[in-house]
């Protein structure tokens, strides 16, 4: 039990009181970086890396990694309380969560978060811990054909469920595609789709904009509308029966859970994709797969609990390809990547060989910061829902604030700023219209990424569309997906003929 | 509306940072009235984050905190956007403004000259620092059997244009001109795949699912020492590289000319007249980092070319690479 030595070391490393202290720290910081639309957890890790010169390197890559952690749950917040997502990670969960929250299901569905926080979490762990190197070469044996099979079963998740008006769903993905292509050509390196001449455009349409914008603004004046300014935002008391309750109920979830937490563990390893895809992908397969998928988006549960443990999941699986290959798995951890370069520490393969202390002490923090992540999260849940009992008249202006501040911090352009307010009137009119959103939010997540793993692997196989079937993995993905895009139509037909 | 922004916020969180660690830097009493920074200084980095740039601009900042060299904080701000070309308006459109510099690298020379409608002349940027030169390598994967370029020109003229896969970073960018500078001088072609940067392309050449590359040093290091990949030579002129990277021979001791030689500039600028005062402050706290141990250390481990530059002596360095640049695009059909 080698494995089981190199992590009681670990723990020796991680539960030393600094150490600790560090942990406690890192999460409660985490968890309000987290909770504020626009400070992710890239931003926070940015700007607290300078701190870490204090301590060694082990310390301090503890710290950094119980943000990060503390992040994931707090993302989770701001999405289900205002409508903001917090993080782009917890995107997915505005979906379910904010319907839930103005259902009067605040408290059950912020426990439901942390809970599934914490399970994703325990799980990627757990496997981090158990199969770190061998997960490694299947990060390695993913090239492009790979990556875009996985890109076409995420949107076939969203397309082949039913439930959803389909030519609705197309054109809500269709306009987030248009939106993701905005920039710069990634082949040729030529600006396009410049609307305008806006200087803006350059740097692309952040996906965070459009969330925002359609989440966000797009809520706060569908809220007016519907209220007419008499918003009576239903009282949710939280007491420990409460809690209590609400983690029975949540039994039934469990297979959601599981599924997200293994789905968004294994996106998470997967260099360049990270914990936003994963979330996004592990709500589309709930949504896939279960027998009432029409109450999604409209605050069923199992919709909060599918992309939070797939965050978390995530967030521990793209340690993996930055520890073991050098290539960081989500934007902060690339940030973290740079710390371990100031340290002193070089990734890649031999670092589990070369720094054994580093790499286990970081793993075993990561089981403990997880832990105080949770107990954290729920002791704060009554401030929480204190906030939500404020009147709307007061509560309206502070989202809008928060969505300004969040739309403006991922490119700190102004430009981004109107556009949220467009992207806003858009979502209120799509949302009048019942044109379902989440697609387009999948969309421009998912878009750019689709785009160049496919047109990677046609110029790797002069335009020969076989070599996404030819190799066994990105086969196997790809005819999964086509099967779930054709979904729909086997139901359509057995539903005429079962009218015949 | 413009007083709420996150940029704000940030810099708080910065300076808060800076406060809890114990270390809130006095200015300095001396009454010679140099001139310092007023607020936190925005360090802009012309790449996304993650990156090869954004990477080395980090550690930049993180020796300056470590240091307290600056008495305001450095900012990183990512305007990766267009190859840069965010970075360069952006830059361009706040001439004279001091709390402002930017971390270049050769999309520098490239975007203007690809994207003449920027209207950027770099010639009028201000001048800080020449922090190092980057090097390239020629690299394949262990298991090849290649060992030399010589059995390396075999394979790929075996292989054929259509089967012989080159990874790399966007087209028209540093990687897909070095490997039109091999395609020209060993007379074939290769298929060129861009990714998105030089980590991603390191990792396809281990998974295998391309044939060679022409990463940085730092980007292999890691997978070379673990004997996964293999280095065949290096763009650099006889002997400059120093340590475990000197042991690779160069294009021009193998005898195929000195012209095989190709760098990547890590380079400060700052905006248009930002008056000699802030230039002399910023060319003295850039001296600084590069002198320090930290900065010392990287460039050799990393494999970088030590190279002090300020004042006219880099501006001249930049015409010269962008005349030189302009060719190499021009040879390669990225521009008439």
């Amino acid at each position: 039990m080698e494995i089981f030595d190199l992590l009681m070391g670990g723990f020796a490393i991680a539960l030393q009181p600094l150490n600790l202290g560090l942990i406690v720290f890192g999460c409660a910081v985490g968890l309000f970086i987290g909770a504020m639309p626009g400070l992710g957890s890239v931003n926070g890790v940015a700007i607290l890396l300078p701190m870490t010169f204090l301590v060694p390197p082990t310390s301090a890559i503890i710290f950094l990694g119980a943000i990060y952690y503390g992040a994931m749950y707090g993302g989770a917040i701001s999405s289900i309380m205002l409508g903001i997502p917090g993080a782009s990670t917890a995107v997915a969960t505005t979906f379910d969560g904010r319907p839930m929250a103005l259902q009067g299901k605040a408290d059950f569905a912020l426990v439901a978060a942390a809970t599934a926080s914490f399970v994703g979490g325990s799980i990627s762990i757990v496997l981090f811990t158990l199969f770190a190197p061998p997960l490694a070469d299947v990060a390695l044996a993913f090239g492009p054909p790979e990556e875009f099979a996985l890109m076409i079963l995420a949107f076939a998740t969203f397309i082949g469920l039913g439930g959803d008006d389909i030519p609705k769903t197309f054109f809500s993905i269709f306009i987030g595609l248009v939106f993701s292509a905005v920039g710069l050509d990634i082949v040729s390196g030529q600006p396009r789709l410049i609307f305008f001449e806006l200087p803006g455009f350059f740097h692309g349409v952040n996906f965070l904009v459009l969330a925002i914008g359609i989440y966000g603004i797009g809520e706060i004046l569908w809220t007016m509308e519907v209220s007419k300014g008499n918003v009576v935002v239903s009282q949710a008391n939280v007491t420990i029966r409460g809690i209590g309750k609400s983690l029975r109920a949540l039994l039934k979830t469990t297979k959601t859970m599981l599924m997200g937490s293994f789905l968004g563990y294994f996106v998470g390893i997967l260099p360049a994709a990270g914990a936003t895809p994963g979330s996004l992908m592990a709500y589309g397969i709930a949504k896939a797969t279960s027998k009432d998928s029409d109450s999604f988006g409209k605050g069923n549960v199992e919709g909060v609990v599918a992309p939070e443990a797939a965050n978390n999941a995530a967030s521990t699986g793209s340690m993996l390809p930055m520890l073991t290959l050098g290539i960081p798995g989500s934007p902060t951890t690339a940030i973290l990547l740079g710390g371990m370069v100031i340290w002193g520490l070089e990734p890649g393969p031999l670092l589990f060989v070369e720094h054994k202390e580093f790499v286990w002490g970081l793993i075993a923090s990561l089981y403990a910061a997880n832990l105080f992540a949770l107990l954290i999260n729920i002791a704060f849940i009554p401030m929480f829902i204190w906030v939500l009992k404020m009147p709307f008249t007061i509560l309206a202006p502070i989202i809008f604030i928060l969505c300004i501040v969040g739309g403006y911090a991922p490119t700190n352009s102004m430009h981004d700023i109107w556009l949220m307010f467009i992207f806003g009137v858009v979502g209120y009119l799509m949302r009048k219209l019942d044109y379902p959103m989440a697609p387009a939010v999948l969309a421009i997540v998912l878009g750019p990424l689709a785009e160049r793993s496919m047109r990677q692997s046609l110029i790797g196989s002069h335009g020969d569309m076989m070599t996404f079937f030819e190799r066994p993995i990105s086969g196997t993905i790809m005819v999964l997906g086509i099967v779930l895009l054709l979904l729909p139509l086997v139901k359509i037909v057995r539903r005429r003929e079962a009218a015949t | 509306m413009k007083s709420i922004n996150v940029g704000k916020l940030a810099l708080i969180g910065a300076a808060f940072g800076l406060a809890f660690g114990g270390a809130v830097t006095a200015i300095s009493g001396d009454a010679n009235a140099q001139w310092q920074p007023r607020k936190p200084v925005e360090f802009v980095i012309m790449a996304g984050q993650g990156g090869g740039a954004d990477r080395l601009a980090r550690f930049i900042q993180s020796i300056i905190e470590k240091h307290k060299m600056s008495p305001k904080p450095l900012v990183p701000i990512n305007k990766g956007g267009g190859s840069g070309a965010e970075a360069l308006s952006y830059l361009k459109s706040k001439p004279g403004d001091p709390h402002i510099i930017m971390a270049t690298l050769n999309s520098l020379y490239t975007t203007p000259l690809r994207q003449p409608g920027l209207g950027v002349d770099i010639a009028t940027f201000t001048p800080i620092a020449r922090m190092a030169e980057d090097t390239f390598q020629l690299w394949v994967h262990s298991d090849t059997g290649i060992k030399t370029v010589d059995e390396y020109v075999k394979a790929v003229k075996k292989a054929g244009a259509r089967n012989w896969k080159m990874g790399g970073t966007g087209k028209g960018q540093e990687d897909s001109l070095v490997t039109a500078m091999l395609e020209k001088k060993f007379g074939f072609k290769v298929t060129y795949i861009p990714y998105k940067g030089g980590g991603k392309v390191a990792k396809e050449l281990i998974g295998k699912h391309i044939d060679s590359t022409v990463n940085n040093p730092s980007e292999q290091a890691g997978f070379w020492d673990a004997g996964k990949s293999r280095p065949l030579a290096s763009f650099t002129p006889k002997g400059k590289l120093k340590g475990k990277f000197g042991g690779i021979p160069t294009f021009e001791e193998l005898g195929y000319g000195s012209d095989m030689v190709y760098y990547m500039q890590r380079s400060v600028v700052a905006p248009a007249n930002i008056g000699k005062d802030v230039q002399k402050f910023y060319v003295d706290l850039f001296q600084k980092v590069y002198q320090s141990a930290e900065w010392q250390g990287y460039l050799s481990k990393k494999g970088l070319i030590p190279g002090w530059l300020t004042g006219q002596a880099l501006t001249d360095y930049f015409i010269a690479e962008r005349a030189a640049h302009k060719k190499l695009l021009k040879a390669s059909g990225e521009i008439k």
